[in-house]
């Protein structure tokens, strides 16, 4: 009877785990679709609450249930109210950096789970296979990519949050390469030694650690603002992989699945935020953009301002205006002054659109979110590519704290850095009206010529007042 | 190497099509919903969280418990948090009309 019920609970696991499973593809595919995403997104909350309930009640290993359970209780609670509270009081400017965090937790847990399962190898394994087995490697893997991308994640947090600046040495790429190989050589050294229990190895696996955080740290430290989207999406993908691991370590496929999942989909998102930005992963990650601006187009040209006056007369006498929003906006949270502006143009009877660069922002689609945290409706946001055939009948195009996006280098010098990138091409409206704090440069580090265009006029200023001020001006025409 | 596929071919068949999975699901994502995809996709690898409920289950030093105390914590984290930002980037779009 005892060994009846025992059998059911692993099989109610096992089919639970593949609910989740099933519940995760779904729900990441429901994720890709604007309708259906946020349907998506709790129908994979719901798979892993599914797994993890089941797991506490049902897992055994070798037998034995699982125990501590006041104390997993517990921390699950203190996980959930912190969790809850930072997630929902965080800015929406802040999100990139969120995802960061969280993500940097995950890689953590992972790190735990090998440092603790390492110890616990059974001795007959080893008498068995030596330390060249499966399950071996899979500890260790997971606990060098679980680190790094915790100790990583945290590096990017802070360069996010402006706690933390650039690290630009050309020879830390040297030397980066070489803790790599280091590390891997620990793996090859701990799986080739001759042990009876693998405890005589621990102190190794806590160096490795260390290691690993100094990579974590070293790998993200030089990579420059701009490409820290791609960084998260790599960091993301990374913890992913050691969360698979587990589940190699385990032979648990809810892990595996949800892990994999994420490390291959991570990845490909990762390309893809690359190619928005014509970047390939491999100068991402040896860091050779921003690194000051190897070949500056010398300034030429002069800079002519506009009176906010003149700004809201020629926007309200315009048909056409298209907004290219910036991270400039996203900073002076001015999402909100800015659909103010769009709605009184649209009373005036001008057609007001928003044009998104990918990358705007400091994650693909932020500007979105930040916009949509506006209200400004998902129809006025156009895709650059979508938008820029029209722009040459464009009377005005705004830039709002905007830079390298709309930089032309990127059509016109091959030896800029951003050279090839896609860009919103601003030059071709007829009017262009620029919003900027002052005249420092893009992330990008390099000049922009837009804005010694001669259609081009500009408005000093915080994005935030700058609007407010226009908005005013705008109603009492 | 060969002892070694035949130990973990179901994992291994797991591990080859969830790699195509994750593909598949990604590659036709528009660029509007990156960001929130990042972010559930973040949540998903909370998962981690199963296997420090595990760890924890079977603690047994002091050490040990702590250890794994920390680990769910950080785990819950992941997931919580993962899912509550996603959830709350998302509800903005749903907000239009």
């Amino acid at each position: 009877m005892d060994q009846l019920s025992h059998m059911t609970g692993i099989s109610i696991l096992e089919i639970t785990y593949v609910i989740a499973s099933v519940l995760f593809i779904l729900g990441l595919k429901m994720l890709s679709h604007p309708l259906t995403a946020r349907r998506g997104n709790i129908l994979a909350a719901f798979g892993m609450g599914f797994a993890i309930v089941a797991t506490i009640l049902f897992h055994r290993k070798d037998g034995q249930p699982i125990g501590n359970i006041p104390w997993i209780l517990g921390a699950i609670a203190i996980g959930i109210a912190i969790g809850w509270i930072i997630a929902k009081k965080v800015k929406m400017t802040a999100m990139p950096q969120l995802v960061s965090f969280f993500n940097g937790m995950g890689g953590a847990a992972a790190a735990l789970i090998s440092m603790m399962e390492f110890p616990h190898i059974r001795p007959e394994l080893i008498a068995q296979h030596g330390m060249a087995n499966g399950h071996v490697l899979a500890i260790l893997l997971g606990l060098m990519i679980g680190t790094i991308s915790w100790a990583g994640s945290m590096i990017a947090f802070g360069k996010l949050d402006g706690k933390i600046g650039d690290l630009r040495i050309k020879a830390l790429r040297y030397v980066n390469l070489t803790i790599l190989a280091v590390l891997i050589g620990f793996i090859v050294f701990i799986m080739t030694r001759h042990v009876h229990a693998s405890t005589e190895l621990t102190p190794y696996v806590y160096i490795m650690f260390a290691i690993s955080v100094v990579y974590g740290v070293l790998f993200v430290m030089p990579i420059g603002g701009a490409d820290m989207p791609v960084v998260i999406s790599l960091l993301n993908s990374f913890t992913g992989v050691a969360a698979a691991m587990g589940g190699f370590l385990y032979n648990n496929q809810a892990m595996l699945t949800g892990g994999i999942l994420v490390g291959s989909a991570g990845t490909i998102l990762t390309i893809l935020m690359c190619k928005a930005m014509n970047r390939s992963l491999i100068n991402v990650i040896v860091g050779v953009f921003g690194g000051g601006g190897a070949s500056n187009i010398q300034a030429g040209g002069t800079i002519k301002e506009i009176t906010l006056t003149d700004a809201a007369v020629l926007l309200s006498y315009s048909k056409k205006v298209v907004i290219v929003p910036g991270y400039g906006l996203a900073v002076a949270q001015a999402q909100h002054n800015c659909h103010e502006l769009d709605k009184l143009l649209e009373e005036k009877g001008v057609e007001v659109k928003y044009a998104i660069h990918p990358v705007a922002g400091r994650m693909p689609g932020h500007m979105n979110v930040l916009l949509a945290e506006a209200d400004v409706p998902y129809e006025q946001l156009i895709e650059s590519d979508v938008i820029n055939p029209d722009l040459p009948n464009t009377d005005v195009v705004v830039v709002i704290g905007a830079n390298d996006v709309v930089n032309p280098a990127a059509e016109d010098d091959p030896s800029s850095p951003i050279y090839g990138m896609p860009i919103v091409k601003a030059r071709e409206a007829k009017n262009i009206i620029v919003m900027k704090r002052g005249m420092g440069k893009g992330y990008a580090a390099i000049e922009n010529m837009l804005f010694f265009n001669d259609k081009t006029r500009m408005l000093f200023g915080d994005a935030k007042t700058t609007l407010q001020n226009l908005v005013n001006e705008v109603k009492s025409l | 190497m060969l002892s070694f596929f035949l130990e973990h071919r179901e994992a291994i068949f797991i591990v080859i099509l969830s790699i195509f999975l994750g593909i598949e699901v990604i590659s036709h994502v528009p660029a509007i919903l990156h960001t929130p995809l990042m972010s559930g996709a973040n949540a998903i690898h909370g998962v981690v969280i199963i296997g420090a409920i595990i760890v924890m289950g079977h603690a047994d030093t002091t050490g040990s418990m702590i250890l794994g105390f920390l680990a769910v914590v950080l785990g819950t984290l992941n997931v919580v948090g993962g899912f509550v930002v996603t959830d709350r980037m998302l509800e903005m779009f749903k907000k239009k009309k």
